[in-house]
């Protein structure tokens, strides 16, 4: 047992769930007790989905507890087969079908007879993995399953494609920023001349998939999810893959000629390099921004990092590498994956640090007092309470990170977004500090006096203490509106009884 | 009154397949450790449990909280590990850290599959670190939601003093609430207060709400000569009420039939079985059922319920004639629909995830009641409902307004139909007569918005419409 209170990467089915959902009619269903669909508010309120979430459960009850899921895994999945007929139906284990060890694999087989869909039992374990190492095996297993189905029966499209072209590996549903990226890699794609064959999961159709190995190369901008399937279809295809996330100047650069290498290896002949120097220097204004005066004044600020592998390690290179930024230290909660985040970060960073405990990383921030922070959601608190502004950059996320404008973080747009991130993160920091030694906002008194000003009334000792109650930002109404009340009806005092009745006549 | 004499037919009670969307019950610890403030709440489950809390509980979860997960590992599971001395080294690091005065254990459904015996090791433990440790088991196999503010309240129950201190009633001033009313007051008017009151037994009100609205509805009793000696629970874990046999007590919410049986068998109290005070209707049911059952008579009551009912007719002439459907996961909803048809909606269908008839029987019959004297028909009730089924009635239906649960608002509104979030309404102050507004606050918003976007013409925004 351990004493928890905050988890940065969610458990197995979160994962499983992300991938089935991004798939366009691909139904999860659930094996586990009632409440467990959380999934589906995260997934309608996060990204404002306007389509049901194709997710529904197959209730653990007391029932099942006693008696097996017997019939009623096989008989919801039938049922979501008439009601949607959706391609394929994931059966998905939770950390309850974890532990009742009933044979799913058999209920899936004996409802895949009666099904129109295929049915697949996820092999994700919930003590074993959490949420993106299941995303990454679910992902890898539903490819499988058709590729190796079109192969039985014969259909799998012989060959490349005439142009250049490449498979998009990773993007989600609840991924951070995820859609913005996926609409600038294809941006990039484009300009590179080079076709998008798939992009899976998101969107994707499972009958698409046998039409992978026609891609030239695979393209896995994160980290945390894809790479198995990319190395499936290494050696089932031998494709080859390219897994630099292309985020920041110089790591763009990198993806980019890691691209025309692997496409020159197949009789391609092309050669970036004009495209690369053209977009640094006139699309991105990331590499001016660093010659600029702004940048220049962050020079040797101190900064911390925090979060997944890909968007830690990424924005720790681009902050030491490309902006002069101090990184006393940086961190991931991938610990499965540690040793590639040492090998990214180590020499961009005093000191690297490897834990999903968040108490730990608020004292590391407190320990060094940054001049911003770089994190998830949970670091921005921590800067809350410290007085340090963060920016953002990795889940767990709320939903003002899933931002309506376009804000990618790869790409040559990415970098500008990014750009933006760094500098108000820093200049807010640097704003307030200024503020407090001029004195702050100096009208705080003004405004408290404004409100409790020309009162003839006497507030009782209940009556105050009730009004204090009230939230601050309705206290100022709603004292007001009290204190007209009494006065027209000629009470002298106001105590917590003559507070409600207020409240109720003039219904505010 | 003529119309009851012609017997109207019965409530249609209905069950369907249980698959439907519910938070799960252990979320009753976000709004109960913010109540009982001296309480930690320790949720024995695993990642699910903990993800659950963390996203549902949104910018509380960094407000330092009291409560925290012991979550399990593969080794508690196996057994490999040991189960008392894992809590035990949990419980005194907590003890360390807040020094509460009560931990409460919450357990899941991975407690009672691997059979873990919070109930034995908690008193062993209790003793051993000398903080009590009460055991609600609040998992998603047994029960929906606000349900899980039941288990935790009927394990409270057994906490309770059973005998008031012998002549120190006043001194010892056991719940927050007379300390209120009796703030700045010298002992001897303390004494006169008290003959504010009718001479009648002890009544003890059980159910947690935010603070002001204990103390509306301690004072709307007290009008009344209606003395609330105390509240299950109270602001502290420490000034639990004291609860004798032949005290009475009553629910302020519907989802509290354990407690209400725990407080009739166990501690031998009388229940006051009436309609629950939510709306101006449901408030003055309640305070009359308890007038009536002391034998006194209310004053100026009726008046009072008026008065409320021409505050809220701005707001109701904006739902008079409209429906509203409940798709059913808080348990709040046949108080709810009663409230609404009272302000001249209809309501076809109302969704719960469990309906205690004898709990909730009052409660029930003022729905019966209501709907005949509105000349409306009477909803059919569907007890555990279906999602999926209930969406298609949606639309069969054409309702105007939807109250769901947070999955399903955003898919229905681009289809054009109205919804309002559930959830809002456990948080909310809704109780009483001062909060009915607050109530069509919540209920008419959709429609208000709908009025000032009406004219935009972009009331659906999926593609296949008809795909639901
Ligand atoms: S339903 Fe069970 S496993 Fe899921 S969050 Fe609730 S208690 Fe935990």
């Amino acid at each position: 047992m351990k004493l928890a209170y905050w988890m940065y990467a969610g458990p197995a089915h979160i994962g499983t769930l992300r991938i089935a959902s991004s798939f366009k009619r691909v139904h999860g269903i659930m094996h586990a007790p009632l409440g467990d669909d959380y999934f589906n508010v995260m997934r309608s309120m996060l990204e404002r989905e306007r389509d049901f979430t194709p997710v529904t459960a197959s209730i653990v009850d007391r029932h099942v507890l006693a008696r097996g899921s017997q019939e009623k895994v096989v008989d919801n999945i039938t049922r979501k087969d008439g009601e949607e007929h959706p391609d394929l139906i994931v059966l998905t284990p939770t950390c309850t079908s974890s532990i009742l060890q009933e044979d799913l694999e058999n209920f899936v087989e004996r409802a895949s007879m009666t099904t129109q869909s295929d049915v697949l039992l996820a092999d994700v374990n919930h003590y074993r993995v959490n949420e993106l190492q299941a995303a990454d095996r679910t992902l890898d297993q539903i490819v499988q399953f058709y590729l190796e189905k079109a192969k039985a029966k014969g259909e799998l499209p012989e060959g490349k494609t005439a142009k250049p072209s490449v498979n998009i590996i990773g993007t989600t549903t609840l991924g951070f920023h995820n859609h913005h990226d996926c609409t600038e890699l294809k941006r990039l794609m484009a300009d590179l001349g080079i076709e998008v064959n798939e992009v899976i999961p998101d969107g994707a159709s499972v009958h698409n998939l046998k039409r992978l190995p026609q891609a030239w190369f695979n393209l896995v901008p994160y980290r945390e999810i894809g790479g198995m399937t990319a190395r499936y279809l290494e050696d089932a295809f031998a494709m080859a893959t390219v897994d630099i996330a292309p985020m920041g100047v110089v790591e763009t650069a990198r993806c980019i000629r890691r691209i025309q290498q692997v496409l020159n290896a197949q009789g391609a002949d092309v050669n970036y390099e004009d495209f690369i120097d053209h977009q640094t220097r006139h699309v991105s204004q990331a590499a001016w921004f660093s010659r600029s005066i702004d940048c220049q004044n962050l020079t040797g600020k101190k900064a911390v990092v925090f979060g997944d592998n890909t968007h830690a390690a990424a924005m720790t290179k681009i902050l030491a590498r490309e902006m002069g930024i101090h990184v006393v230290w940086a961190g991931t909660y991938c610990k499965y994956d540690a040793d590639w985040f040492q090998e990214q970060v180590s020499e961009y960073c005093d000191e690297v640090i490897i834990t999903d405990d968040h108490t730990v990383i608020g004292d590391a921030i407190a320990r060094v007092e940054p001049s911003a922070i770089f994190g998830t959601q949970m670091e921005r608190h921590v800067g809350k309470r410290l007085d340090i502004p963060c920016g953002v950059i990795a889940a767990p996320i709320h939903i003002q990170n899933f931002p309506i404008g376009y804000k990618p973080f790869l790409g040559y747009e990415g970098t500008n977004q990014v750009a933006d991130l760094v500098y108000n993160s820093f200049t807010l920091g640097m704003e307030d500090h200024l503020l407090e030694i001029f004195g702050g906002h100096d009208t705080k008194d003004v405004i408290t006096k404004g409100i409790s000003a020309d009162s003839d009334l006497a507030w009782t000792a209940d009556g105050l203490a009730e009004l204090n109650k009230i939230p601050g930002f309705v206290r100022g109404k709603v004292k007001r509106n009290t204190e007209k009340f009494a006065r027209d009806r000629g009470f002298t005092a106001i105590n917590v009884e003559v507070l409600y009745a207020a409240k109720e006549s003039v219904g505010a | 009154m003529t119309l009851a004499d012609t017997k109207p037919q019965a409530l249609d009670f209905e069950c369907e397949t249980g698959n439907y969307h519910t938070f799960c019950p252990i979320s009753c610890v976000a709004w109960l450790y913010q109540k009982i403030e001296d309480s930690f709440f320790l949720v024995i489950g695993t990642k699910t449990c903990g993800y659950f809390l963390q996203n549902a509980m949104g910018v509380m979860i960094f407000a330092e909280p009291r409560y925290a997960m012991a979550e399990l590992e593969e080794g508690d599971i196996s057994a490999q590990l040991n189960d008392y001395e894992e809590l035990k080294r949990l419980c005194l690091q907590i003890k360390r850290d807040r020094n509460p005065s009560v931990i409460v254990w919450i357990g899941t459904c991975t407690t009672e599959i691997i059979k873990t015996d919070l109930e034995g090791l908690a008193p062993r433990l209790e003793a051993e670190i000398d903080i009590p440790i009460v055991v609600a088991r609040a998992n998603g196999l047994d029960y929906a939601f606000t349900q899980g503010e039941d288990t935790v309240l009927a394990a409270m129950a057994h906490r309770c003093p059973d005998k008031a201190p012998v002549l120190e009633a006043e001194k010892k001033e056991r719940n927050a609430i007379s300390t209120l009313l009796n703030f700045g007051k010298h002992k001897d008017d303390v004494a006169t207060a008290d003959s504010e009151y009718h001479d009648h037994p002890p009544l003890v009100l059980f159910g947690s709400l935010p603070d002001p609205v204990v103390t509306q509805l301690t004072l709307e009793l007290k009008r009344h000569g209606i003395k609330v000696s105390g509240w299950l629970p109270s602001k502290r874990f420490t000034e639990l009420p004291v609860l004798e046999e032949g005290y009475y007590v009553s629910g302020v919410n519907p989802f509290l039939s354990r407690t209400a049986t725990t407080l009739m068998r166990r501690r031998k109290c009388k229940l006051i079985g009436a309609p629950f005070p939510i709306g101006p209707d449901g408030t003055r049911a309640w305070i009359a059922k308890i007038c009536s059952v002391f034998g006194v008579e209310p004053q100026g009551l009726e008046e009072r319920e008026a008065q409320i009912w021409q505050g809220l007719e701005d707001y109701i002439q904006l739902i008079r004639g409209k429906s509203v459907f409940f798709m059913g996961d808080n348990l709040l909803e046949v108080s709810l629909a009663r409230f609404l048809i009272r302000c001249g909606m209809t309501c076809p269908e109302i969704g719960i995830p469990y309906m205690d008839k004898r709990y909730q029987a009052a409660e029930l019959q003022l729905l019966e009641q209501t709907c005949s004297e509105m000349g409306v028909p009477l909803p059919r009730i569907v007890e555990k409902p279906d999602n999926y089924n209930q969406i298609q009635r949606i639309k069969d239906l054409n309702v105007d307004l939807v109250i769901t649960g947070m999955a399903h608002a955003n898919p229905l509104e681009a289809r054009g139909i109205s919804t309002k979030w559930s959830v809002e309404f456990t948080f909310a102050q809704i109780h009483g007569f001062t909060n009915a507004r607050d109530i069509l606050e919540l209920v008419t918003r959709p429609l208000r918005r709908n009025h000032s976007l009406k004219d935009l013409g972009w009331d659906k925004l999926v593609q296949e419409a008809a795909s639901v």
